[in-house]
């Protein structure tokens, strides 16, 4: 640094910074394409939209697995023992509280509808396992029950619901 | 040159460093303080051109090979995929396709400004032979690149590529089955391929390296070819050959952006949109343009074997140039007769180059014969007997002399306009050598809502085109790359997605297995992609007796025409790109009687624009055949020109977002250019 700093500043100076903040501008422009690529192309999101599924072959007491989005949908047909197991739990026992009321639509009170995804890493916990009879997680063994809501383990969060509603009395539209 | 480094670090951290890992002190005595010759001439900023160029084209790269699957049966339609459905895919390809024809453009300037100013003599000869190695990975690396997108081009050439190595007396097939990877090219030859093109790179970039580091050793050649001697003679790298160098750059990626935005597929081959059939060869098997001059060596000797030592000896010769040219003056600004035969092997280069996409056949072949010794001759021969008799005129005392008497100006416009002019010969002799030898007269052109800098499709001709396409051709024509979704994309057909989702839900999708293990149909979603009219390839032939009909995505792409010298030329200004649309235009409009003589054979229809006018598709098109509902002419030329149109927009779908964006870097990069050129102004008004 030369004692030219303290001068005042020119036009010459004024020539110089604003090149560099036109090339810089470019530079940061350029790299907008090569971020955005990363992200999902088209056709994975077209391949992301809604799907049906039927209703009608899941039996009471049965799970079916969906996969939406690359992800696996626990559809679950509760019997009238899990959905009042669910709902006897006080809000005040749950580590991430909500009812099972808000977790179901209302009318179709047996159907769970969850994301099988484990909160805590991103397992798939398998169905009617467990000490809450409803979700067992293999890797760290969190524990779910009847809602989908976490009783015991790692996780930090109830299985997500994803978006869905009901079409017919067997049939949802889940996305 | 550079010698122990002066480089003093104030920040207590970049101290802690340095003793550790001098490389602050390196990049300061490499990229700073490094002294270059102050007489260097634009010719110079080829080297940081060039250096910009294999940035670009690692980065793209890289993110390309994210998106690209090499495989045989999913590569070309993973590459319609980053050109259609990726994000900026279609820029980031076009970029790397179009990056690495600048890329040879820029390396054939250095070059040849190496050969003009004697670059490569003593004690440059390491660094020259670095280049010449550089030069050969570069090649390799772009022949395997155009390998990957798996077209007609790619497959055959890398068929004939391949086969060069069959030559070779005794090993010869064996060392060509080593390549493939099989019993023919195919799909081991398609990933080793992809392997070593992602990794060949990697090891120009080493080279690269190493070839800057030698010319850090021996110091930068310079246009009056005499050593730096004071500090006169010499400037800082930066901020001088900095600024320099980035004004340089910023034209050249205005040049870039010219092809890049508006002509893409000039260089490219319509027949690369196609996908690899390994039944049937193009009519015209033709290298990328910076294969030619050397395609044209390898055609010129009659021998197999021959043939192949000619084209590799037409590059390892110069290797040896350092101890074929002995003259002791190294700038042939001051050899009067190298000068002269200098610019008589760029043209003969040129030469090479054109003849090398003409047709081997007739007076070519002599031609390209006679230019091929005159090759050999200028290194073997002319350059050795010249170094010895030629009588040179003075140099420069110094390199600050030759800066105040200052001349060549004229020399540089001159040599300027002639590149120029040579090069687009043989860019529009690329282009014109694709769709030749056809006695069938040219596509008449027509003017096109698309064409030109701001084109932008006409949005009724498009949904006009779709229900052409949907009541005439798709009885026998797929459309394997459009989904339905794509008619309310933007700079299409512009319907909503509602209406999408209408158009598809009229047609039935096979599916499945559902949970019985059967295939079922279910009404289209938006999702899908248009059903191709027959189950398979034998369906469609079966069907059509015995011709394929090709599918359409690509047609308007896939398909050129030769127009000629000089219209090729003007073709790269105005940004002529609708060859394609003419074409099919033709081929719909020109169903006629065969004229007298002509015997078709059978199944055959005659057709005046179609090569070798037998064509297998009867006339589909007559008048009234369509209904348009907006008031349009209802005649076989409206109907023509509308599924042209629309054959476009499927086969460049994102050609409005490539013009609209091409515009905005134009204006970007022609501002940057001029600030970078007055700030180069100022930094170097010290200098002079």
């Amino acid at each position: 640094m030369t004692t030219s700093t303290s001068a005042e500043p020119t036009r010459r100076d004024f020539l110089y910074v604003a090149t560099g903040a036109v090339a810089a501008v470019g530079a940061v422009a350029t790299a907008w394409p090569f971020i955005s690529q990363m992200n999902p192309d088209a056709s994975t999101v077209a391949a992301g939209a809604p799907i049906d599924v039927d209703l009608a072959p899941v039996a009471e007491g049965q799970a079916i697995k969906v996969f939406w989005r690359g992800k696996p949908i626990y559809i679950m047909n509760r019997s009238k023992k899990e959905v009042e197991e669910a709902r006897a739990v006080p809000l005040s026992q749950l580590p991430d509280p909500q009812t099972d009321q808000s977790r179901v639509k209302e009318g179709h009170d047996q159907w769970l509808v969850v994301i099988g995804i484990c909160t805590h890493l991103g397992c798939i916990p398998i169905a009617h396992q467990g000490d809450y009879d409803g979700f067992f997680c293999p890797c760290h063994g969190s524990q779910y029950d009847t809602s989908g809501r976490i009783r015991r383990g790692p996780a930090p969060a109830n299985l997500p619901v994803p978006p869905y509603a009901f079409l017919t009395d067997t049939k949802i539209k889940i996305g | 040159m550079s010698g122990p480094s002066d480089y003093q670090p104030q920040n207590a951290v970049l101290k802690w460093v340095e003793r550790r890992l001098p490389i602050g002190g390196l990049i300061h005595s490499s990229f700073i303080a490094y002294p270059t010759p102050r007489n260097l001439n634009y010719w110079w900023t080829f080297g940081a051109i060039l250096s910009m160029m294999l940035a670009v084209q690692i980065i793209t790269g890289i993110v390309l090979a994210m998106h690209y699957t090499p495989h045989v049966d999913m590569a070309f339609k993973s590459v319609e995929g980053i050109m259609r459905d990726v994000n900026y895919g279609w820029l980031l390809r076009y970029m790397h396709s179009n990056g690495a024809s600048m890329f040879f453009i820029a390396v054939y300037v250095h070059m040849f400004r190496g050969l003009y100013y004697g670059s490569y003599k003593e004690p440059r000869e390491v660094l020259w032979i670095l280049g010449v190695i550089i030069y050969l990975l570069m090649m390799a690396t772009g022949f395997m690149g155009y390998v990957l997108p798996w077209g007609q081009m790619s497959f055959w050439g890398a068929t004939v590529i391949t086969n060069l190595f069959s030559a070779i007396p005794y090993v010869g097939d064996s060392i060509v089955t080593l390549l493939w990877g099989g019993y023919s090219v195919g799909n081991p030859t398609l990933n080793r391929f992809f392997s070593l093109h992602y990794l060949l790179p990697f090891v120009i970039a080493g080279v690269v390296v190493l070839h800057v580091w030698a010319l850090h050793v021996v110091g930068q050649n310079n246009p009056a070819g005499v050593e730096p001697k004071t500090e006169k003679d010499t400037v800082p790298f930066t901020p001088y050959a900095t600024i320099k160098d980035s004004f340089g750059m910023a034209c050249f990626l205005i040049f870039f952006a010219w092809f890049l935005f508006y002509t893409p597929n000039f260089l490219g081959d319509p027949d690369n949109y196609v996908p690899a059939n390994p039944g049937v060869t193009p009519a015209h098997i033709v290298p990328e343009w910076y294969y030619l001059p050397f395609y044209a060596i390898l055609r010129s000797i009659p021998s197999k074997l021959g043939g192949v030592i000619a084209m590799f000896s037409a590059i390892i010769v110069l290797a040896f140039l350092p101890w074929l040219d002995g003259a002791k003056v190294r700038s042939a600004r001051y050899r009067p007769l190298a000068k002269q035969f200098f610019w008589i092997f760029v043209v003969d280069c040129l030469l090479l180059g054109w003849l090398g996409a003409k047709p081997a056949e007739g007076v070519y072949v002599v031609a390209a014969r006679i230019l091929t010794a005159y090759y050999f001759f200028h290194f073997l021969i002319l350059l050795p007997i010249l170094s010895r008799v030629e009588t040179a005129r003075p140099v420069p005392n110094s390199i600050a002399d030759d800066v105040l008497r200052k001349s060549g100006a004229k020399a540089v416009v001159s040599a300027v306009a002639i590149l120029a002019v040579g090069g687009l010969a043989l860019l529009g002799n690329v282009s014109s050598a694709r769709a030749q030898g056809h006695e069938q007269p040219m596509p008449p052109g027509l003017s096109w809502s698309f064409a030109g800098p701001f084109g932008k499709f006409d949005q009724g001709q498009l949904q006009r085109g779709l229900k052409v396409y949907k009541e005439v051709c798709s009885a026998c024509h797929s459309l394997n790359y459009v989904a339905f979704r794509n008619l309310a994309d933007q700079g299409g057909p512009s319907y909503s997605e509602a209406q999408a989702e209408a158009f598809a839900s009229e047609y039935k999708i096979k599916d499945g297995p559902n949970d019985q293990g059967d295939m079922f149909e279910r009404p289209g979603r938006a999702a899908d992609y248009f059903p191709a009219p027959f189950p398979n390839e034998q369906a469609a032939r079966a069907a059509n007796g015995g011709a394929l009909p090709p599918d359409l995505s690509l047609m308007a792409k896939a398909r050129g025409y030769d127009r000629g010298f000089p219209l090729f030329v003007f073709d790269l200004f105005r940004q002529f790109q609708e060859k394609g649309p003419n074409y099919i235009v033709a081929i719909l409009t020109g169903y006629e009687d065969a004229p007298q003589g002509f015997t078709l054979p059978p199944g055959g229809n005659y057709n005046l624009y179609f090569p070798g006018h037998s064509i297998g598709m009867p006339k589909p098109l007559s008048d009234g055949q369509v209904t348009y509902d907006d008031g349009s002419p209802q005649t076989v030329q409206q109907y023509a020109t509308d599924v042209a149109a629309f054959l476009m927009w499927t086969a460049e779908p994102k050609l409005e977002s490539r013009k609209r964006l091409g515009l905005q870097v134009m204006l970007f990069l022609i501002i940057l250019s001029g600030m970078l050129y007055f700030t180069k102004r100022k930094v170097w008004a010290d200098a002079h």
